[in-house]
């Protein structure tokens, strides 16, 4: 309580009074290491996939011993099972010819999906009107899952392509119109400002200012899209797949379970997520690297 | 407040009354601002912040219509953004992302259809060698240090070759230091191109030392307080004994003095 009644009491003395002085600085190169490169294994360590490789390989190996483990083939069958029936399935060319089917139909479906999502955008940046349609229509749509609309699809459009592609096209339209809208209306007053102080208006003002500044958000909902898509895709297959004779992966998965042939199944999905892995990690990820990521626009 | 015989102004804003609305109050930013810009005017618009300095900038810019009063460029009256009005923001991301800073001067020029390829290219080089950006320019702007992208900013600007530049505070966003170099730039550039600038700023140093001439502003709603000329060395007047620096503050704050006091001792 003293001290706090008589503060100056703890106050240091005044600093003492030095003298100045003033220094050459060593040239960099005189400084032994300023910069030495890693070791090679921690380099390797700084690697994402090699990390990744490693964490995929243990899993096989688990998955291995566990099925050894087991022994029983109908339930868990071993990986190396798996890649026997998934390597059979290969050279049968009756892998490659479901993949082909499916992701056929998926670009159709996809592809539509954008080009009204598209105009859907273009509508809500037109009018208000428009933009409390795609509003209510995405918060209303965005909650629903696709597949749950194919048994009416089944209804309106018979068994066939159409019903995949209009579920499709539900899945993909939403998410990007939701995200390439809000990427429009997030881009910057200032930007908005220099695009038409150089005399940007109308469709050029959108393909020059507007999409580029909103990619990240378009890309965002392409890459949704893309997933919600690809997983409706393959449930829609599972519940009725074939048509016209040309059955998909989910075909693929369900016919082998039919006759048992569990290490098929497994190749199956095997093969589901491979091309899953390889569209978002291949495709999406080059298009990052070449465009928000190279212009520092990633969030 | 006669202009003099010679040329005419090559900006003429007259009686500029600008009213904006928020979510719930109609606001008057400027209230019957009149000055005239004649061709290679430093113009400075100088005020406290709510002065409607800026709002003023964006009315010349084309970006909103006074309710009351006109503005013309070269005689014609302004309406809507334009490439002969040229901005420069103060904000970093005026710059596009997707471009480099080679291909953001390009730009300009393309879009507003002033030249094309090869010919618009060789014009964005000039200019960027201009603010000593040449091995930059294919960099983007996000790697670029604050003070650089308010280079190839004024870059593109200069390169538009336009009747005026409008520079909002361009300098504000900037560390001390730099700003300082880059004022010191602008003139350089300024007596190598001799270009119209109405320049935007709340800083009194500033203004004097960029400014040939400084409109004086009083904030809510902004009034025309008065113009005054700048060597750039902060002259003394001879009829005060003041300096231009302090001739502005004593203007600008005079009657704010309590206040002011208040802020320094607080």
């Amino acid at each position: 309580m003293a001290d706090m009644r008589a503060p100056s009491a703890r106050l240091p003395a005044v600093a003492p009074i030095r003298p100045e002085y003033l220094r050459d600085v060593v040239a960099g190169g005189d400084i032994g290491v300023v910069q030495k490169p890693l070791t090679l294994w921690q380099r390797l360590a700084n690697q994402a996939w090699l990390r990744k490789a490693f964490i995929l390989i243990a899993i096989a190996a688990a998955w291995q011993a566990y099925a050894s483990y087991l022994n029983n083939p109908l339930l868990v069958p071993s990986f190396a099972a798996t890649l026997e029936a998934f390597q059979a399935g290969i050279l049968s060319g009756d892998i490659p010819q479901k993949v082909v089917n499916s992701v056929w139909l998926l670009l159709k479906g996809y592809v539509l999906g954008l080009v009204l999502a598209m105009l859907f955008t273009a509508l809500a940046m037109l009018s208000r009107l428009g933009n409390d349609l795609l509003e209510t229509l995405t918060s209303a749509f965005n909650p629903l899952p696709a597949i749950a609309l194919l048994p009416l699809a089944l209804i309106w459009f018979g068994l066939g392509d159409i019903s995949i592609i209009f579920v499709l096209v539900h899945s993909v339209l939403w998410a990007v119109a939701l995200n390439t809208h809000s990427g429009f209306r997030s881009v910057s007053n200032t930007l908005r400002m220099v695009g038409r102080n150089y005399g940007l208006n109308g469709p050029r003002f959108i393909l020059k200012i507007l999409i580029p500044a909103a990619f990240p958000s378009i890309l965002t909902g392409l890459k949704i899209g893309w997933a919600f898509a690809w997983r409706t895709l393959i449930a829609a297959e599972l519940v009725f797949g074939v048509s016209s004779g040309k059955g998909g992966l989910g075909w693929y998965i369900y016919e082998n379970k039919n006759m048992l042939d569990i290490p098929a199944v497994f190749a199956g999905l095997l093969t589901v997520i491979l091309i899953g892995l390889i569209v978002e990690n291949l495709v999406f990820r080059n298009i990052e690297a070449a465009t928000i990521r190279k212009w520092g626009m990633q969030s | 407040m006669n202009a003099p015989s010679g040329p005419a102004p090559l900006l003429q804003v007259q009686g500029v009354t600008l009213q904006y609305k928020t979510e719930k109050h109609l606001v008057t930013a400027t209230y019957r601002v009149s000055f005239d810009v004649y061709a290679a005017d430093r113009f400075v618009l100088l005020g406290p912040s709510g002065c409607g300095k800026s709002t003023l900038l964006k009315a010349v810019g084309g970006y909103m219509a006074p309710t009351e009063g006109s503005m013309r460029l070269k005689g014609l009256p302004i309406r809507g953004p334009g490439a002969d009005r040229i901005f420069v923001f103060q904000e970093f991301d005026q710059l596009l992302p997707w471009k480099t800073v080679k291909h953001n001067v390009m730009f300009a020029l393309e879009a507003s259809g002033k030249m094309r390829g090869k010919a618009a290219e060789a014009h964005a080089m000039r200019y960027i060698d201009k603010v000593n950006l040449t091995k930059f320019a294919d960099s983007y702007p996000h790697t670029l240090s604050g003070g650089m992208k308010q280079r190839v900013a004024i870059a593109r600007a200069l390169a538009m070759e336009a009747d005026v530049l409008l520079m909002d505070e361009p300098f504000a966003a900037l560390d001390a230091l730099t700003r300082r170099k880059m004022q010191e730039e602008l003139l350089q550039l300024w007596a190598d191109t001799r270009f119209t600038v109405l320049f935007v700023t709340h800083s009194i140093p500033e203004a004097v030392l960029i400014g040939s001439r400084i409109l004086l502003l009083s904030p809510h709603p902004g009034q025309v307080k008065g113009e005054l000329n700048s060597d750039g060395q902060d002259a003394t007047d001879p009829a005060t004994g003041r300096c231009l620096s302090d001739r502005i503050h004593q203007m600008l704050f005079a009657d704010r003095i309590e206040e002011q006091e208040v802020v320094r001792h607080g």
